[in-house]
Formats: C-alpha cells, sequence, structure tokens
C-alpha cells in the first residue's frame, strides 16, 4: 500500500487521469442504472458505483496519507458495496419481482434530458464556487452529473426498487462531490451518514413490503391516488 | 439539577420511553409517554430560563435559538402524548396490542429524534439526526397500514430523502467554505463555524445556504418541494400529524436558520432574505389558494402548515429584531395552535367517521367539549385576538413594516387573510353548522380533550402575556439572530 502511495505521489498526471478515470465510471454506472429495465440490474449497477466510489477515496487515502480515509473505504464497502445492495436484494427475492420494469419514459425520450442534465452538471461544476482539493477539477463535474441523473432515475422508473436505487446513488453523487471538495470531513459524521443509510434502507424496504404484501407489486404507479 | 444533566435527560428519556414502549403492555407504553414527554416539557422549561448549556463533551449545546425549538417540540410532544393515551385503541388482541406498542415506541423516538437534532452541535450532526427524524416518521405516517397511509410514507420517504441528499450537499459545501479558513480538517460546530464565517468566501456561503432551504424546504413544506406534505399530513394518525407539522416542520426550519446565521455572516444579509422571501411567499400564496378549496379536513389543516411555514420564511427575511421575535413566538404559537386544531380533527374524525368536510357538520353540538375547543384552535390558527399567533404575525409585519422589507410586509398581510378565510370557512360549516338527524353527543376521548386544553391554554398564555422569562428568551434568540443583520 505504501509503494503504490508513493508511485500515486510521483506521478500526479497519471493520478489525476486515474481518478477521472474512475469518476466516468461511476457516472457511467449512473447512466446505465437510468437505461436499465431491470431492478435487480439496477442494485448490480448501484454496488459497482459504489465499489468506484470506494477506489476513490482509497485512492485519496493513499494520496494524502489520512488514515480517517481509509476507514471512510471501509465503511463504503462494508455499507455501500455489500449491505444495501444485499438488502435490496433480498426485497426484490422477497417479493418476487426481479422483472419489475415499471419506467413512465422509454429510453429514448429520455435521452434529450440525459444530455440536458450532463451538459447542466458540467456547466454548472464550472461555475461553481468550488475548488476541488485533490481531485481534478473534472471530476466534481461528474459528480454534479451523477447527482442530477440521479433526479431523473426517480422520475423515469416508476417501480420502487428503482426510486430507492435513485436516492443511493443521489447520496453516492453527493459523497464524490464530498471527496473532491471535503475529503476531511470527521470521521464521526462519516460513520453518522452510513448509519442514516443504513437506517433509510430499512424504512424503504419495511414500506416496500407493505406495498407488495396488498398489491403484489413493487410498482409504484399505483402509488398516485393521493394528490400532493 | 444542572442544564447539563438536564439535556442528558432531553435526549435520553424519549429513546428510554420508546425502547420500553416496544417491550410493555399498551396501557404501561402508554403510562410511560406521557411520563417522558412531561419529564422532556419541564427540562426544556427550566433549560429555556437559563444561559447556553453543554453536554457530553461538545455532542450537545443549546443556545437561546436552539431553547426556542426545543420548547416548541417538548410542548407538542407532551400533549401528542396525553391526546394518544385516549387515541391509540385498547383491544386485547395481537393486533391492537401490537399496534400500540409499534405507536408507541415510534411516537417516543419520533420525539426523540427531534429533540435530538435540536440539541446536537453542528451542521452535519444536525443532519443526521433530521434523516433519522424522517426515517422514523415516515414508518408512523404508515402504520394504519392502509393503501393510502402506505402512499404517503412511501412519498415522504423518498422525498424527503432526496431533499435531504440537497442538504447534505450543502453541509458538504459549508464544509468547504470553511476548510479555508479553519483547515483541511475541523468539526462543523455552530459556535465554531459562526465564529470564522465572516471570512468564508461568500458565493460558497451563499451556495451552501441556497442548497439547505431547497434541501430542509423539503422537509419544511416550502412551496415548491412541499408535496410530500399534504398527503402525509392527512394519513398520518391524529397524534403524528401533530408532531409532523407543530415540530417537525419547526425542526426543518431550525436547520435553514442555523445555515442563515453563517450565510448572512459570510455574505451580507440582501441574498439570504431574497431566497427566503420568495419561498416563503410562494408558499404562503399557492396555500392561501388551496385552503380556499379544500373538501378534507386534515389536508385543510396541512395546507394551513405550509401558510404558516411560509410566513415564518418571509418574517426570517426581515431584518428587524421585532420580526426576529415574532418569527420566533410563532414557532411556539404555531405549535400549540396546530397540535390543539388536529386534535380537534382527531376527535371530529372519531365522531362522524370521516375527514371529508361535507360528511362533518354540528362538530359543536356533537363534541360538547373539544367542538369548542376545536373552534378555538381554528381561530386561533387564523391570528384571530387573543391566539398568540395574533401577537406572532402583529411583530412580524410590524417588524417588517419598520424595516427595508416594507412592500413585503405589506404583501403579507392579504395573504394570510385569505388563508384564514379557508379556515374561517371550515369553522362555520363544520363547526357551527346544523347537526345532522341522529347526531350522537359526547367526547370520544377525555384525554383528547385534555390534550386540547393544553395546547389551547398554551396559545392563549403566549397571545396574552407571555411569561418573563420567555420574552426574554425570545429576546436572545431574535438578538442572536439579527447579528448578521
Amino acid at each position: 500500500m505504501a509503494s503504490g502511495a508513493a508511485a500515486l505521489s510521483a506521478s500526479p498526471s497519471a493520478l489525476a487521469s486515474s481518478t477521472e478515470l474512475v469518476s466516468l465510471l461511476v457516472v457511467l454506472t449512473e447512466l446505465a442504472m437510468l437505461r436499465a429495465l431491470l431492478a435487480r440490474t439496477q442494485v448490480r449497477l448501484y454496488c459497482l458505483q459504489s465499489a468506484g466510489l470506494a477506489a476513490l477515496a482509497a485512492t485519496a487515502a493513499a494520496t494524502q496519507h489520512v488514515g480517517e480515509l481509509w476507514a471512510l473505504v471501509g465503511l463504503t464497502v462494508a455499507l455501500k458495496v455489500l449491505a444495501v445492495p444485499w438488502l435490496l436484494s433480498r426485497t426484490l427475492l422477497h417479493t418476487d419481482s426481479s422483472a419489475g420494469a415499471h419506467r413512465r419514459l422509454d429510453p429514448a425520450a429520455t435521452l434529450p434530458a440525459v444530455v440536458a442534465c450532463a451538459l447542466a452538471g458540467l456547466l454548472l461544476a464550472r461555475h461553481l464556487p468550488l475548488r476541488p482539493a485533490s481531485f481534478p477539477p473534472f471530476a466534481l463535474g461528474l459528480a454534479t452529473v451523477v447527482v442530477l441523473v440521479a433526479f431523473l432515475i426517480a422520475i423515469v422508473h416508476s417501480d420502487m426498487v428503482s426510486q430507492a436505487v435513485a436516492f443511493f446513488s443521489l447520496e453516492n453523487g453527493v459523497s464524490m462531490l464530498g471527496l473532491a471538495v471535503a475529503d476531511r470531513l470527521p470521521l464521526l459524521v462519516e460513520v453518522g451518514l452510513a448509519f442514516d443509510l443504513l437506517v433509510a434502507v430499512v424504512a424503504l424496504a419495511v414500506v416496500m413490503r407493505v406495498h407488495h404484501r396488498r398489491t403484489r407489486t413493487l410498482s409504484a404507479d399505483l402509488l398516485a391516488r393521493l394528490r400532493g | 439539577m444542572t442544564a447539563r444533566a438536564l439535556l442528558v435527560v432531553v435526549v435520553s428519556v424519549p429513546a428510554l420511553a420508546g425502547l420500553a414502549s416496544w417491550r410493555v403492555p399498551r396501557p404501561a407504553a402508554a403510562g410511560l409517554t406521557i411520563g417522558a414527554s412531561a419529564a422532556c416539557l419541564a427540562a426544556a422549561l427550566v433549560l429555556a430560563g437559563q444561559g447556553p448549556a453543554v453536554a457530553l463533551g461538545s455532542l450537545l449545546r443549546v443556545d437561546a435559538l436552539s431553547k426556542v425549538f426545543l420548547l416548541a417540540t417538548a410542548l407538542v410532544y407532551a400533549t401528542g402524548a396525553l391526546f394518544a393515551a385516549g387515541w391509540v385503541p385498547l383491544g386485547t388482541g395481537p393486533g391492537p396490542a401490537a399496534y400500540g406498542r409499534r405507536f408507541f415506541a415510534g411516537f417516543n423516538l419520533f420525539a426523540w429524534s427531534m429533540l435530538g437534532a435540536l440539541c446536537l452541535d453542528g451542521f452535519a450532526l444536525l443532519w443526521v439526526a433530521v434523516e433519522v427524524t424522517t426515517v422514523v416518521s415516515a414508518l408512523l405516517v404508515g402504520i394504519d397500514d392502509t393503501e393510502a397511509a402506505t402512499e404517503a410514507a412511501w412519498k415522504y420517504l423518498l422525498l424527503a430523502s432526496l431533499g435531504l441528499g440537497i442538504a447534505l450537499l450543502a453541509t458538504v459545501v459549508l464544509y468547504h467554505a470553511g476548510a479555508r479558513v479553519l483547515g483541511p480538517a475541523y468539526q462543523l460546530s455552530f459556535e465554531r463555524v459562526l465564529a470564522a464565517a465572516p471570512r468564508f468566501s461568500p458565493p460558497a456561503a451563499q451556495l451552501a445556504f441556497a442548497l439547505a432551504v431547497l434541501g430542509y424546504g423539503t422537509k419544511m413544506g416550502l412551496v415548491p418541494v412541499h408535496t410530500w406534505l399534504p398527503d402525509a399530513h392527512s394519513e398520518a394518525p391524529t397524534p403524528v400529524s401533530a408532531l409532523l407539522s407543530g415540530s417537525l416542520l419547526s425542526v426543518s426550519f431550525y436547520a435553514i436558520l442555523r445555515f442563515d446565521e453563517v450565510a448572512r455572516r459570510a455574505a451580507g444579509p440582501t441574498f439570504c432574505a431574497d431566497v427566503l422571501a420568495a419561498f416563503g411567499f410562494a408558499s404562503l400564496g399557492l396555500a392561501a389558494c388551496y385552503m380556499a378549496s379544500q373538501s378534507d379536513l386534515k389536508r385543510l389543516l396541512a395546507y394551513s402548515s405550509v401558510e404558516h411555514m411560509g410566513i415564518l420564511a418571509v418574517g426570517a427575511s426581515f431584518a428587524s429584531p421585532v420580526a426576529l421575535a415574532g418569527v420566533l413566538l410563532h414557532v411556539l404559537a404555531h405549535a400549540a395552535a396546530k397540535s390543539g386544531a388536529f386534535f380537534g380533527a382527531g376527535s371530529l374524525l372519531r365522531r362522524f367517521g370521516t375527514k371529508q368536510l361535507a360528511g362533518i357538520t354540528g362538530g359543536v353540538y356533537a363534541l360538547p367539549v373539544s367542538g369548542p375547543l376545536t373552534l378555538a384552535a381554528v381561530a386561533g390558527l387564523a391570528a384571530l385576538p387573543p391566539s398568540g399567533l395574533f401577537r406572532s404575525e402583529f411583530l412580524i409585519v410590524s417588524g417588517g413594516l419598520a424595516g427595508p422589507g416594507r412592500a413585503a410586509a405589506l404583501a403579507l398581510v392579504p395573504l394570510a387573510v385569505l388563508a384564514s378565510l379557508g379556515l374561517g370557512w371550515f369553522g362555520l360549516g363544520a363547526l357551527l353548522g346544523t347537526p345532522a338527524a341522529g347526531t350522537q353527543r359526547g367526547e370520544p376521548s377525555a384525554w383528547a380533550a385534555g390534550a386540547m386544553a393544553a395546547a389551547l391554554a398554551a396559545l392563549a398564555v403566549l397571545g396574552l402575556h407571555p411569561p418573563g422569562p420567555l420574552s426574554e428568551l425570545l429576546a436572545r434568540a431574535a438578538h442572536q439572530l439579527g447579528e448578521a443583520r
């Protein structure tokens, strides 16, 4: 690990490139989640995205020699790569709803919105009063794109698992942005955020199961009686 | 008891009561809840008369601002516990018994999460606590296990969580703004951040504030991110509706005020005032329109909450200390009036078996005690004297007229009057109308009437003559908020 860190610190351009590459992977998984037809696929993509986030945190930990960031890597892996996907998969298994292809728009119709989100995210990031401490500025734009596309997923997909995944991936986008601009958030805070995520996934799973017990489906289209 | 011990009581007793309620029979759970809420209210009242208190290292800290919100939350928790004692079914079968245990456990944990949010010292910890309030309260919204309750719980959980994702972003941006001044690794405690705020980058502080208003504004019910609120408030069990409206919305407003303090110190008052006024007027205007056309009793009260949150946001945009004192009094008075009104709505629901206003008439006849009390609560919500809301709105408007926000203060009046007319229509029709033939007369629960009487007594005290220590607390909190203006 130490030699890896030394190698990373020895070539900053390689470090920037690898950070950008992993950030790009995180965005691509987000776009794939938007396009995915199966809720199970989205859960797997979320798992992959979280692994990318853990890799970003590991890169920051190795280059800045901050012990607390390694704890963040551990938390991300334990919670976002393992626990949350496992809980969501169990919910899908329990409800026998792996097909869950409920979309409000077909993929072609979402393309303009995706392009708009990507452009808005990248342009917005250029004008935000935020300067990344250790990440390349491009990563900030990519994190903003993840946040915007997460909202799009919640709107386009009308099944409960996809909407929950949208929230979790939004949190990944915020975490990525946090890594870019505030990578030294106190560990206590990180633990609190992780705990919250865990509690939220349990609550979401409870409501999903209650809904499924009554309707035999996880489609959120049936949850449209109230007027807001 | 020292202030430190009182603070520990506030954040530990509801949690213990919640855990214990899960294990004991329903009557004992109700008793535990009443005892725990009374202890919290007593602790909040004693704390209100003292200076800032710190406990558990630097984890817990309350100042004048947080004490005002602590009082409001503890008041609704206590009156809600009384109401719930008569509301939750006493049945002995496995269904009612399990429901009672789940309800009282969730009710206490919900109160604990809100009280904790107000006592925790720091922006990040505040976010964590507010997210916990979402999760616990969403499960309570869906506890009745009906189709509508599940829908309301899902929408609330999802929308509030997405909103809080934005609030988390606000926290990250604020941390980034502070890192240039306080170093790359620091604690986000309120005092430390406020002391350094004048040296923060103004654009970063403004961005953090705008994101906080959008994010926490979702939980506060500000238009246009309010859509979960009418559904959740109308489908939740009545004591939970009271906590949601009287306390939870205020807790989110408290979070916004914490960001407001920092942003004003860093970037001056104009930006924050403009953002708050824009969201406030949108909320007030839309709520006033919707209230005029509501056919569901609890949704009417839910939109009344949106209206009052709008008034709070507009009031907080004024620079005058008088207006700020009015805003803080409004938080307390709204907590008392709205919980009383929801308790009344719950009693009407029990008596008439419907939430539809068309199906409710002659409420004052049907409910000899809680009917007139409901009428008083509605009059109080409509800010008729001697309600505490009349005094608070008067202070907000007069404070606004005295400062640069004169036009906004003038615009506030007709919108608030329009909203009051919507409530008045309900009051006349459902409560004072002629009772239908065969309407039964009697109280569904003495506990409900007692809870309403307690909430309305607090509302009357706030309107007629707020106690000296409370006035001092409000002045201190207004001064704290106004320092950067």
